[in-house]
């Protein structure tokens, strides 16, 4: 599938963003930090402009932008249209309880409430997002059982590393739990797409040439002529290939740079003073961010869809 | 969409795999029908130059199946199928893909296609072609314009692609009635459905190229000239030495 930079700019924004979000909003909940007007600033306003940014990405690949309203009114069948429901839902909340929290002083009860309204509104937007992909039947590598944990656990490591760089900037106690929940949300992103690549290099797709063709009961089937001699919409979209060896490169590059790097970064940042802590909690949650990228072009790129079955493909 | 409801007929194409000759006469009818009719126009970036791309709602792929002398060219035309499960119309986002009650036709209504191409993602068989001009999806209508359109001919009230077809490899009805014309041959030739196993329960039906005729018995070997008397004996022996 073609790696559409948009897509791509707003799932992993969007991730980190619900991640932060999320994680904000729990320890808010739980009292472990209390409201200030500095943190609120760069916590929370860092989380919703991450979460905004990408929704706003996410319109440019759109044909008909101004039309986006529309997409609210199918949330009974449609994952996307479910994903901008519980996005515009979780704002609610979210926007309340980041006002709060930034400029008063509100009670716990109230904090309690919002926060896991919010945790749980970031949780369900990033879950619809994965939902979008997971519910594919065309695409194998989207359509299996290791999309959904994928989202969710990238999300999450790419939050708690930018939570544990905030609470550590700004000496909060509360960073030491986070840097740890990071260090184990990254280690679970490690494990997911190691077991997701795995699955992808030993699971063969159900759809075959034979079957799309229902050609096999004559024999193996393969393309003599195509349709047409130049590209089309569906070569263009749904024709991408990436070469093997890169992508055992990139594959590498993203569980690098994403995962082991910024965990050893976290337990670096864990272990020493300012400024020191603050600069490799940074530099953690940056690479973390840059490495899902890469790790978020590779989920497309290396998709395949089974109409490419019918332009030569050998398998989807 | 939502409420959905098993449509009461189910229009459809049966495309016959066995007289198919790939003359592509569907696709360019469809194309020249189209270009003015109910999701006109399909449009073309391009036309003259190096890189021409355009919309087009049929295409007609050439596969080899088997090896050797039971190896066969299949001429294989693709187009939506019009499925009963069709995922493009529940991924839509707002509704703009619908698939009809009255007769099963699925269609896109390009004022309210947000262009997101969900739907041609979700579509297993690459029925779906974006409009980058227009910024909306655009499919095959199974020729609404033409099955009901009381100002042409009754015979000609076909999808263009079955009307133009020269090896009449292409037949339209509803498949919904077991009693139909198109019915009776998906059952007498064992017309099937394309990726079964991803369970989208297509409309179109495909029918098998019948089986070929049997290998024709071994040519008899070269003559033997080990032997002959007479004239040819004579032959034999001076065009032997």
């Amino acid at each position: 599938m073609h790696p559409a930079l948009s897509v791509i700019v707003f799932t992993v924004a969007s991730g980190a963003g619900y991640g932060l979000l999320a994680t904000l909003a729990l320890l808010a909940a739980l009292g472990t930090i209390a409201p200030s007007l500095p943190l609120g600033l760069a916590g929370f306003g860092l989380a919703l402009a991450l979460v905004t940014g990408g929704l706003l990405s996410s319109t440019l690949h759109l044909g008909h932008p101004e039309r986006a309203w529309r997409a609210f009114s199918q949330w009974r069948t449609s994952w996307l249209s479910r994903e901008g429901v519980a996005a515009v839902a979780t704002y609610l909340p979210a926007g309340l309880l980041a006002l709060l929290f930034t400029f008063f002083a509100p009670g716990r009860a109230t904090l309690a409430i919002l926060g896991l309204l919010t945790a749980a509104g970031a949780v369900a937007t990033v879950l619809c997002t994965a939902m979008i992909y997971r519910s594919l039947k065309p695409i194998h590598a989207w359509c299996n059982q290791w999309t959904v944990p994928g989202y969710l656990a990238l999300g999450a490591a790419t939050g708690l590393a930018l939570a544990f760089a905030v609470l550590a900037a700004f000496g909060v106690p509360a960073a030491g739990p986070v840097g740890i929940a990071a260090i184990a949300a990254l280690a679970a992103a490690w494990w997911v797409k190691r077991a997701y690549w795995s699955f992808l290099d030993t699971v063969p797709a159900a759809s075959t040439p034979e079957s799309a063709t229902g050609l096999g009961r004559i024999g193996k089937v393969r393309l003599l002529d195509p349709p047409h001699t130049g590209a089309n919409y569906l070569a263009r979209e749904m024709g991408f290939r990436i070469a093997r060896k890169h992508a055992t490169k990139l594959r590498a590059i993203a569980m690098v740079a994403g995962v082991v790097l910024p965990a050893a970064l976290v337990a670096v940042a864990l272990a020493t003073t300012q400024p020191l802590a603050s600069l490799a909690a940074w530099l953690a949650a940056l690479l973390a961010l840059a490495g899902a990228l890469v790790e978020r072009w590779l989920f497309f790129a290396e998709a395949k869809h089974t109409t490419m079955l019918y332009y030569g493909a050998a398998s989807a | 969409m939502t409420g959905y409801v098993t449509p009461r007929r189910r229009l459809g194409l049966v495309i016959d795999l066995d007289t198919c000759v790939g003359c592509h006469a569907c696709a360019v009818n469809c194309k020249e029908w189209n270009t003015g009719g109910h999701s006109a126009p399909l449009t073309d970036l391009d036309p003259y130059g190096p890189a021409a791309s355009g919309v087009w709602f049929n295409r007609i792929h050439s596969f080899e199946a088997g090896e050797g002398r039971a190896g066969r060219t299949v001429n294989f035309p693709r187009s939506c199928l019009h499925c009963d499960e069709p995922a493009c119309v529940t991924v839509c986002p707002t509704g703009a893909s619908y698939k009809r009650e009255e007769d099963g036709i699925v269609l896109v209504n390009p004022d309210t296609c947000i262009g997101c191409k969900l739907c041609s993602w979700a579509c297993p068989y690459g029925a779906r072609e974006y409009d980058e001009d227009e910024g909306v999806m655009k499919k095959c209508t199974l020729c609404i314009d033409r099955i009901y359109n009381e100002t042409i001919p009754e015979a000609e009230r076909v999808p263009a692609c079955v009307s133009t077809c020269p090896a009449h490899a292409r037949h339209f009805g509803d498949l919904g009635d077991p009693a139909s014309e198109v019915s009776r041959l998906v059952a007498e030739r064992g017309g099937y459905d394309l990726m079964p196993e991803l369970g989208y329960r297509p409309v179109n039906k495909y029918l098998p190229p019948r089986p070929g005729r049997p290998a024709p018995p071994p040519q008899p070997a070269e003559p033997d000239a080990e032997g002959l008397t007479g004239f040819l004996g004579w032959v034999d022996r001076m065009l032997s030495r």
